[in-house]
C-alpha cells in the first residue's frame, strides 16, 4: 500500500501527499489509515467550444470511500464526473486536456477503450432511466453486456440486495422496471450499476429526482456501497455531502476546484473564506 | 503489488476485455453505412439509367454505348424534343415534340393547385386557428384517410362519379361540350387527394408560430380572422410556401388517377373539357403497349421519364431552397 | 357616452368586422368540410358500385374471390391478383425493411454529424419526391431488360422486379419513421447502457431497438399500405394487366390488385366497372385491416418514459 503512495508521489511533482498521510477515515466504516489512490487528475480542463467548463482540476480519489463534489449549479462538478468514465466522450464538441489517472493509468491515452473503461467505472444518472425491459434483465444487463453470464441469477440478487431492493422486488422481477416508484427506479439503476462489479461508481446527483423517504434510502445504500466500492457523487446537497462522504471536494463557479479534503475538516474549518461563505449559506 | 495494479488497469483499458465488441461494433458500422449507401445508389441509378437510355431516344445508342465508341446516328433532335407541338409516336409520320404532353400536365397540375392550395390552406387555417379538439380529433384522421387512398382508386372516381354525375351534366347543361375522358375530371381528383399535403404541412408551420405573436396583435384590438391572416399566415409562410410546392410537384407525377381521368390524346390545349395526355399517362400507354426494347417508342418513355424526373426534382429542390432562405426560428 | 358602450358591444364598424370574421370562418370551415364531404363522395361511390355489382348484376363474391382474370365478366376474379400482391408485399417488405431500418439506425445512432450525414438525408427527401412511375421506369431498364445470362434473353417482367420497385418506393418512408422511432427513445436510456460499458452497438441492439420497434413496425406497416396500391410502377415493369394465375414465386410474371383494378376500370363495359369497384372495396378493406394493425401496435406497446 505505501509502496503505491510513494509510487504516486514521485510522479506527483506537487508533493501533496503529506496531507493525504494524515488523512483519517471520518464517516465510513473503514479502518484504514493510508489510502490507496483510486482516480487522480492532474492540471485537468474540459471545453465546450469556447467555454472551459473546468480548469486546472488536481484531485485524488481515495479508493472504497465515498468522495463528495459540491458546488453551485454549473461549476462544473458533473462535469469533472463524466470525465472520469469519458461519458464526455458522448457529448460533440467537449474537448479534454490534462490527465484522468486511473491507478496510475491516463484514460485518456490513446491506447484505452472508453467501452473497457466503463466497465471499469460505473455511473448513475441525475434522472433514474432504467430500461424499458424487466426488473431481471435491467440488473443482468451489464453482466450480459460483459460476457458474464455465469450464475446470473444469484448475481442479479447479490446486487439487488447490495442495493436494498431485493426485498421490495424479489417477487415481480419480471415485471418492468418502469412499473416501479422514481425512489426503486434509482436503486434499479445502482444495482444494474454494481452488478458488473465494477471498481468505482460515480453518481450525478442520484437523489435530486426523489423524495426525502427515497433519499435517505439512497444515502444509507451509498454508505455501505464504500465498503466495496469508490464512489464519488455530486451533490448540491450539502448536508447530504456531509452526512456520507468521506471527502469533500468544493468547486465553485468557473471551474475551479476552490478546496479539497476529508469532509469533517471542509465542513467545520474550511481553509477558503469562499468556502466557508458558500457553505453557510452565504452564496451560490 | 501497486505496479501490478497498474499494470492491470492498463491490461484491463486497453487489451481483450472489450475487444470482440469492438470489432463487432466496427463490423456492424460498415454494414450500416453500406444500407446508407443504397439510398445514394438509388439516386445515382435513377440519374445514370435515365439519361443513359433517354441518351440513345437522341442518338440511337446510350450513353454508356457512346462512350464505348459506338457510332451515334441522330434520331430524334434534342430541339425537337423539347420545342415540337406534335406527339405522334405510333403515327406512320411519327412526331416526338414533348410539349403537348408537358402541356397536358401542366394543365392538371394547375387546375389542381386552384382545388387543393386554397381549400388546403383554408383547412389548415381552421385546425390550426379555430377548430376545437374534438372536432381536430375528427378532421385530422380524416384527412389523413384521403390522403393514404390508393391513387387508382382515385382513378375510378374520377370516370365513375366526376365525369358523368357531377361534370358532364353541370357543364353540358351550360352549353359545353365535354368527352369522357377529360382533364377537369383529373384536375378535380388530383387537387382532392393533393388537399392533405398542403392542409397538414401548413398546418404543422402554423401550429408552430407562438402564441406570444397572437397575444400582441390581440391586445392591439385585432380580430380572430385579422390575426389569422396578417400575423399568423405571414410567420409561417416558409412551411406554407412548402406544402405548395410539394402539392404541385404530387400533381406533376401524379401517374394513375390522371391517365383514368384525362385519357390518352396528346393536344395543346388549355380546355379543361377534353381528352388530353399527360407525360405520366404517355408512359403508362407505352409500358402497357409492349414496344420492343430498342424502338424509338421504347426510348422514348425513358426521354420523358428523364424529363419528368428532372422537373420533380427542380421542385424538390426549390423546396428545400424555401424552406432554408425563409425559416422562422422561434424560441 | 352610448356610443361607447355600442362600440363595445360592437355597433358602428365593429358590426362588419364581425361579419368579416363570420365569412372567413365559414369560408375556413366550408374547406374543412369539403374533405370530408369528397371522402364520404368518394366511398358512397365505391361501396355503391359494388353492391350494384353484387345485388343487381348477380356478381358472385365467392367466385370473385376464388377465381382469376376473364374476358367475360361474370367469370371474372381477383384471386391471382391478391396472390400477386400478397407476394409483392411479403418480398417488399423484406427487401426494404433492414436495408430501411439499417439506414435509419447508422443516421441516427452511429453517423458523425458530417457532410456525409447530411448528403444522405438530404438525398432522402429527394428520394420521397421522386414519382412512383420513375421508380418503376428505372426497374424497367436496371432489372427487368438486364441481359439474363441462364436463358439468354432478359429477366422479364418478373414479380421480383416489381417488388424490387416498390421496395425502393417505400424505402423513404421507412426509414424516416424508423428515424422518429428510434428519436423517441430518450436519450438517458442510451448513457445508462454506455456507463454500464456497452458499445454503440451493444446499446442499439439490446436497449434502443427493443424500445424503438414497435414504432418502426407501426412506419413499416404504414409503408406498405402505400406500397400495395401503387400501380405506376407495376406496369412500368410490366405486370401483367389481366392476371389469369396466381405467380408461383419471385421470378414468375405476375399481376397485383391495383393493377387488376386498373384494367376494369379502364374497360368501356359497364360490368367491369362493378368488378373494378368490388376489387376496390376489397384493396380498401385490406388497407383498413393494415392501418388498424399499425394503431393498435403503436397503443399497445407504446413504451412510457416518464
Amino acid at each position: 500500500m505505501s509502496e503505491k503512495t510513494v509510487e504516486i508521489d514521485v510522479e506527483n511533482e506537487r508533493g501533496e501527499t503529506q496531507e493525504q498521510d494524515e488523512t483519517r477515515d471520518g464517516a465510513g466504516g473503514n479502518e484504514t489509515t493510508r489510502e490507496e489512490v483510486a482516480v487522480e487528475t492532474r492540471n485537468l480542463n474540459v471545453w465546450y467550444g469556447e467555454d472551459r467548463a473546468i480548469r486546472d482540476i488536481n484531485m485524488k480519489v481515495p479508493e472504497k470511500k465515498v468522495t463528495a463534489l459540491i458546488g453551485p449549479s454549473g461549476c462544473g462538478k458533473s462535469t469533472f464526473l463524466r470525465c472520469i468514465n469519458r461519458m464526455n466522450d458522448q457529448i460533440d464538441g467537449a474537448r479534454v486536456e490534462g490527465e484522468v489517472l486511473f491507478h496510475g493509468k491516463n484514460v485518456y491515452d490513446d491506447d484505452v477503450d472508453p467501452v473497457a473503461l466503463r466497465r471499469r467505472i460505473g455511473m448513475v444518472f441525475q434522472k433514474p432511466n432504467p430500461f424499458p425491459k424487466s426488473i431481471r434483465d435491467n440488473v443482468a444487463y451489464g453482466l450480459k453486456i460483459q460476457g458474464k453470464t455465469d450464475s446470473l441469477d444469484e448475481r442479479v440478487e447479490t446486487a439487488l440486495r447490495q442495493a436494498a431492493l431485493w426485498d421490495e422486488v424479489s417477487d415481480q422481477l419480471d415485471g418492468s422496471g418502469l412499473d416501479l416508484s422514481g425512489g426503486q427506479q434509482q436503486r434499479l439503476c445502482i444495482a444494474r450499476a454494481i452488478a458488473p462489479d465494477p471498481e468505482v461508481i460515480l453518481m450525478d446527483e442520484p437523489a435530486s429526482a426523489l423524495d426525502p423517504v427515497a433519499t435517505s434510502k439512497i444515502e444509507d445504500l451509498i454508505d455501505d456501497l464504500s465498503r466495496d466500492y469508490t464512489v464519488v457523487i455530486v451533490t448540491h446537497n450539502m448536508q447530504q455531502a456531509a452526512r456520507i462522504s468521506d471527502k469533500t471536494a468544493v468547486f465553485l463557479t468557473g471551474g475551479e476546484l476552490v478546496e479539497f479534503g476529508d469532509t469533517e475538516k471542509i465542513f467545520e474549518n474550511p481553509e477558503s473564506q469562499k468556502v466557508e461563505d458558500y457553505i453557510t449559506g452565504k452564496f451560490g | 503489488m501497486s505496479t501490478g495494479k497498474k499494470d492491470e488497469t492498463e491490461a484491463a483499458l486497453t487489451g481483450e476485455v472489450a475487444r470482440g465488441d469492438r470489432r463487432k461494433q466496427y463490423v456492424v458500422t460498415r454494414v450500416l453505412q453500406g444500407c446508407a449507401a443504397v439510398t445514394i445508389a438509388t439516386t445515382l441509378a435513377i440519374f445514370a439509367v435515365l439519361i443513359d437510355n433517354a441518351f440513345s431516344f437522341f442518338y440511337g445508342q446510350r450513353l454508356h454505348e457512346a462512350i464505348l465508341g459506338a457510332t451515334l446516328e441522330s434520331r430524334v433532335g434534342v430541339v425537337e424534343f423539347l420545342t415540337g407541338t406534335r406527339w405522334a409516336p405510333y403515327h406512320a409520320f411519327p412526331d416526338y415534340g414533348v410539349l403537348p404532353l408537358l402541356n397536358g400536365t401542366l394543365l392538371i397540375t394547375v387546375g389542381a393547385a386552384f382545388i387543393s392550395i386554397p381549400i388546403g390552406t383554408a383547412t389548415a387555417i381552421y385546425l390550426s386557428e379555430y377548430a376545437s379538439e374534438r372536432v381536430r380529433g375528427v378532421l385530422k384522421p380524416t384527412l389523413e384517410v384521403l390522403a393514404g387512398i390508393p391513387t387508382i382508386v382515385y382513378g375510378f372516381f374520377a370516370i365513375s362519379f366526376i365525369t358523368p354525375v357531377f361534370i358532364r351534366p353541370v357543364f353540358e347543361t351550360l352549353g359545353f361540350s365535354v368527352s369522357f375522358y377529360n382533364a377537369f375530371a383529373g384536375m378535380v381528383v388530383v387537387g382532392i387527394m393533393t388537399i392533405p399535403m398542403v392542409s397538414s404541412i401548413s398546418e404543422d408551420a402554423m401550429s408552430a408560430v407562438p402564441d406570444d405573436l397572437r397575444n400582441a396583435a390581440y391586445g392591439l384590438g385585432a380580430t380572430k380572422q385579422e390575426v389569422s391572416t396578417q400575423v399568423v399566415l405571414p410567420a409561417s409562410i416558409s412551411g406554407i410556401l412548402a406544402s405548395y410546392i410539394l402539392a404541385v410537384s404530387r400533381a406533376i407525377g401524379e401517374t394513375m388517377a390522371v391517365t383514368l381521368a384525362a385519357g390518352h390524346r396528346s393536344q395543346m390545349t388549355l380546355n379543361p373539357f377534353v381528352e388530353i395526355q399527360t407525360m405520366t399517362a404517355y408512359m403508362v400507354q407505352m409500358a402497357r403497349g409492349e414496344a420492343a426494347m430498342g424502338t424509338v417508342e421504347y426510348q422514348s418513355l425513358f426521354a420523358v421519364g428523364l424529363l419528368l424526373f428532372v422537373i420533380t426534382l427542380s421542385m424538390n429542390l426549390l423546396n428545400d431552397w424555401v424552406k432554408r432562405r425563409y425559416r422562422e426560428v422561434y424560441r | 357616452m352610448s356610443s361607447e358602450t355600442d362600440d363595445l358591444f360592437g355597433g358602428g364598424d365593429l358590426s362588419k368586422e364581425r361579419l368579416k370574421g363570420r365569412a372567413f370562418l365559414a369560408f375556413c370551415f366550408a374547406a374543412s368540410v369539403f374533405g370530408v364531404f369528397a371522402l364520404a363522395l368518394l366511398l358512397l361511390d365505391v361501396f355503391s358500385q359494388a353492391a350494384t355489382g353484387v345485388f343487381v348484376r348477380d356478381i358472385d363474391v365467392v367466385r370473385f374471390l376464388t377465381n382469376s382474370a376473364s374476358r367475360f365478366p361474370d367469370q371474372a376474379g381477383f384471386y391471382a391478383a391478391i396472390v400477386g400482391s400478397a407476394w409483392l408485399m411479403v418480398l417488399t417488405v423484406i427487401l426494404s425493411f433492414f436495408i430501411g431500418v439499417g439506414t435509419a439506425v447508422y443516421l441516427e445512432e452511429f453517423a458523425p454529424d458530417n457532410r456525409w450525414k447530411r448528403l444522405v438525408e438530404a438525398n432522402l427527401a429527394n428520394l420521397a419526391g421522386v414519382p412512383s412511375v420513375v421508380y418503376g421506369l428505372l426497374v424497367l431498364a436496371a432489372v427487368v431488360n438486364l441481359g439474363n445470362p441462364l436463358t439468354g434473353g432478359r429477366v422479364g417482367p418478373i414479380l421480383l422486379a416489381g417488388a424490387i420497385a416498390l421496395a425502393l418506393l417505400i424505402m423513404p418512408i421507412i426509414i424516416v419513421s424508423a428515424q422518429e422511432a428510434l428519436r423517441a427513445v430518450p436519450e438517458g436510456v442510451r448513457r445508462g447502457s454506455y456507463a454500464t460499458g456497452a458499445t454503440n452497438w451493444q446499446t442499439v441492439r439490446n436497449v434502443v431497438l427493443p424500445a424503438a420497434i414497435p414504432g418502426i413496425l407501426t412506419g413499416t406497416i404504414l409503408a406498405l399500405a402505400r406500397a400495395i396500391g401503387e400501380t405506376a410502377p407495376l406496369i412500368m415493369v410490366g405486370a401483367l394487366l389481366t392476371a389469369r394465375r396466381a405467380p408461383d414465386g419471385p421470378f414468375d410474371s405476375f399481376g397485383a390488385m391495383p393493377t387488376m383494378i386498373y384494367y376494369w376500370a379502364d374497360r368501356p363495359e359497364i360490368d367491369f366497372q362493378y368488378l373494378a369497384a368490388i376489387g376496390i372495396v376489397v384493396l380498401l378493406l385490406i388497407l383498413l385491416a393494415m392501418n388498424a394493425t399499425a394503431v393498435y401496435l403503436r397503443n399497445k406497446y407504446e413504451t412510457e418514459y416518464q
